[in-house]
């Protein structure tokens, strides 16, 4: 398959007294000037930041590339390199094909000008030609819902109807590369789920995405592959929720297993802990699951000496709530504990968590009613991040906006006529 | 630091390549790089962005005067009510001498092409500024602002024309021969000479707004020093020779001449006053691409 964008060790440099600069006036430059020519100041009262350092990758033509990143991380200026607005200071960017952005809705847009001319003004700033914007004029109006104000001065629209119009032009531009950047943080819930819907079918009819936000859910939902940029650089550079679930976690500071060395192996002188995991079912450390899929939580433990009967806990927390508690109620736990080594494994159903990051605290207690005895608890143990692949036999079914809810199961509808 | 170009080239059809939709298929490739020192006039990219250059000259004609009540007329009334502001200082009370030529007329036919270059200069001046929004969003070869902004004026001068036309008329004053065709010729001295500075201060201005400030006392002077309200053979040579450096006393005196029949200008001097433009051209020009890498980071 063909490349569509190849970058090569991109950097780009910006001085910070530069910047402050900017808003200098000519007398204040000039004095600097003579400041610098006299001694009286050093050149060099500025600090660099490489607020993009070495980022190289490769996307190939038709698939949607995801950049997250935290504020600042150098998103926004690989962004605007690869769209020209800024050039880099190192490295190369090659582009195959006609680049558009849904970064500029409505720039450009005049005021004092139509709807209808603002059509016109604003498709030829995106790149659209005349003819190419008198043929879908129709289908603009339309879209924006503003047709009856088409001739009325843009001025006088609510902002609403300013948006509408704006997005509907950008939406109409069809090139064959997309660079997008954060547009689904403006506008209403209405706006951003329209966004989102038109990002989808411009996935689904095989153009190029380079898709940049902090959002990562939406990332996840859209991009088949996310790059990770940390201070300018590319930090990881994979399938989308994997590196989602990576960022989430390293955002939290946990990630899906933990291990612990003989001597450091938190406990009491009953029970200590080795290892917390996330597991699949196929026995793998997830940092990621399937909203479809179960998940265990993985303990391994050992018991010291003879003791009360043990259970394992585990408390979950999903988008910032507890979701549940829950413990080990097997027979096996109700039998007084023995010395050995032990793996306890908590499965948590498919089609129950929600999608987003979750965090599991880990726990192994014993019943002395009515207290609940810790031997050992570890918070934010392990995390692990939900994925819905968006097939459709989830509860969500083919919808693809936001989904509420700490939980997210499956039931048994019935619907009868009546 | 190094600056940086952009490079656009027409690659060959990619027939190999399969599109879902051929028609948008535009086989461009961009290559985005840091470059050299030495900037460059890419004219195949400007001629790309004809379409957009349309559109922002055409924004800015139909935006001018909108909610205005009198509208386009002002292009008339505005060298009118300078020229009669002239007439009645300059012609009547301070006697400035005018040559062989009518004094009204020969106001006029300063008036306009000195109109036509400070509504440019303003313009391409400050239209970096103005466009803030577009320099920080979009991609397009920033020269196209200051270009549009030169090219809009024009729209304004030929509506004022017919009054040059009329007291041409009045007092009988017409072109002696074939050198009415080089009064466009003239005008296009005044369109590089406004572009060239045009596109120096826009660049200083992205930096320095204090442009903003300047250019109107630049331009109260400029009619004084460039025969706007006499004609510039009267005056001593010596004099003559100073002000040939500023490019518009040529436009002004070769426009009186190809359109007036006023006494034909000193071909020295009107060299003078090309080559300065050129020389206002091609470094406006240079210091433009070599500042326009930066204009999104310091806008």
């Amino acid at each position: 398959m063909a490349v569509a964008i190849d970058v090569d060790g991109l950097s780009k440099r910006y001085r910070i007294g530069e910047l402050q600069a900017a808003y200098g006036t000519l007398r204040e430059s000039m004095s600097h000037a003579a400041k610098r020519v006299t001694g009286k100041e050093h050149h060099g009262g500025y600090q660099e930041i490489w607020a993009l350092r070495d980022v190289s990758f490769e996307l190939e033509e038709g698939k949607a590339l995801g950049v997250i990143g935290r504020n600042g991380a150098g998103k926004s200026t690989l962004l605007k390199i690869l769209t020209r607005i800024t050039t880099p200071t190192e490295g190369t960017a090659t582009i195959r094909g006609r680049v558009g952005s849904l970064l500029e809705v409505g720039t450009g847009f005049h005021p004092e000008l139509t709807g209808r001319e603002n059509i016109f003004l604003n498709g030829a700033i995106l790149g659209m030609k005349r003819r190419e914007i008198q043929a879908k004029l129709p289908e603009i109006a339309e879209f924006s819902g503003v047709e009856r104000f088409l001739d009325t001065p843009v001025k006088r629209y609510s902002s609403g109807m300013h948006v509408r119009l704006a997005f509907s032009v950008a939406a109409h531009f069809e090139p064959e590369i997309m660079l997008v950047d954060e547009v689904l943080s403006v506008g209403d819930a209405e706006f951003q789920a329209r966004c989102l819907g038109r990002m989808e079918d411009i996935n689904t009819t095989g153009r190029t995405v380079v898709f940049v936000s902090h959002q990562v859910q939406a990332v996840a939902q859209l991009c088949d592959r996310v790059l990770l940029i940390d201070e300018g650089r590319i930090v990881r550079d994979g399938p989308s929720a994997d590196v989602v679930a990576h960022y989430l976690q390293s955002a939290t500071g946990t990630s899906s297993s933990q291990t612990w060395a003989e001597e450091e192996a938190p406990g009491d002188d009953l029970v200590r802990l080795h290892s917390v995991r996330a597991v699949r079912r196929d026995g793998e450390t997830a940092d990621f699951a399937d909203v479809r899929e179960p998940v265990g939580v993985e303990m391994t433990y050992s018991v010291l000496r003879d003791g009360p009967p043990l259970s394992g806990k585990i408390k979950v927390v999903a988008g910032g709530q507890i979701a549940f508690n829950a413990m080990d109620v097997s027979p096996r736990s109700r039998e007084p504990a023995q010395p050995g080594d032990y793996v306890s494994t908590a499965w948590i159903p498919g089609n129950f968590l929600n999608e987003g990051l979750v965090t599991v605290d880990a726990a192994v207690c014993s019943i002395d009613s009515p207290k609940l005895h810790h031997h050992v608890s570890i918070h934010e143990a392990v995390s692990f991040h939900v994925q819905d692949p968006l097939e459709g036999d989830s509860s969500r079914g083919t919808f693809t906006g936001q989904w509420r809810g700490v939980v997210r199961p499956l039931l048994d509808w019935t619907t009868e006529e009546v | 630091m190094s600056t940086s170009k952009v490079e656009v080239t027409d690659a060959p059809p990619a027939s190999a390549r399969p599109s879902p939709e051929p028609e948008l298929r535009s086989d461009r490739t961009i290559l985005i790089k840091p470059s050299s020192r030495w900037p460059h006039l890419d004219i195949g990219e400007l001629w790309h962005y004809r379409e957009l250059l349309q559109t922002l000259v055409w924004r800015d004609i139909v935006v001018r005067y909108k909610q205005t009540f009198l509208g386009v007329a002002w292009a008339i009334l505005v060298p009118v009510f300078t020229a009669t502001v002239y007439v009645i200082v300059f012609g009547k009370f301070a006697n400035f001498p005018a040559g062989e030529t009518p004094y009204p007329s020969l106001v006029i036919a300063g008036v306009l092409p000195m109109q036509y270059f400070a509504s440019s200069l303003t313009g391409s001046s400050l239209s970096l500024a103005a466009n803030l929004q577009l320099v920080t969003k979009v991609y397009f070869p920033r020269a196209l602002l200051p270009l549009a902004a030169v090219i809009v004026p024009m729209i304004d001068f030929i509506v004022g024309l017919p009054v040059l036309i009329f007291l041409m008329w009045l007092y009988g004053t017409w072109p002696a021969g074939p050198e009415v065709l080089l009064a466009p010729a003239f005008m296009g001295l005044a369109l590089v000479t406004a572009l060239g500075a045009g596109f120096l201060l826009s660049a200083l201005n992205v930096r320095y707004r204090d442009v903003r400030y300047m250019i109107p006392v630049f331009l109260q002077v400029l009619p004084l020093l460039s025969g706007v309200m006499y004609a510039v053979e009267e005056i001593p040579t010596r004099w003559q020779w100073i002000l040939a450096f500023n490019p518009l006393t040529a436009v002004i005196a070769g426009w009186r001449w190809a359109m007036l029949d006023a006494s034909t200008p000193d071909p020295g001097q009107t060299a003078v006053g090309v080559a300065v433009a050129l020389v206002v051209f091609f470094g406006g020009l240079w210091i433009f691409r070599s500042s326009e890498p930066k204009f999104a980071d310091t806008i």
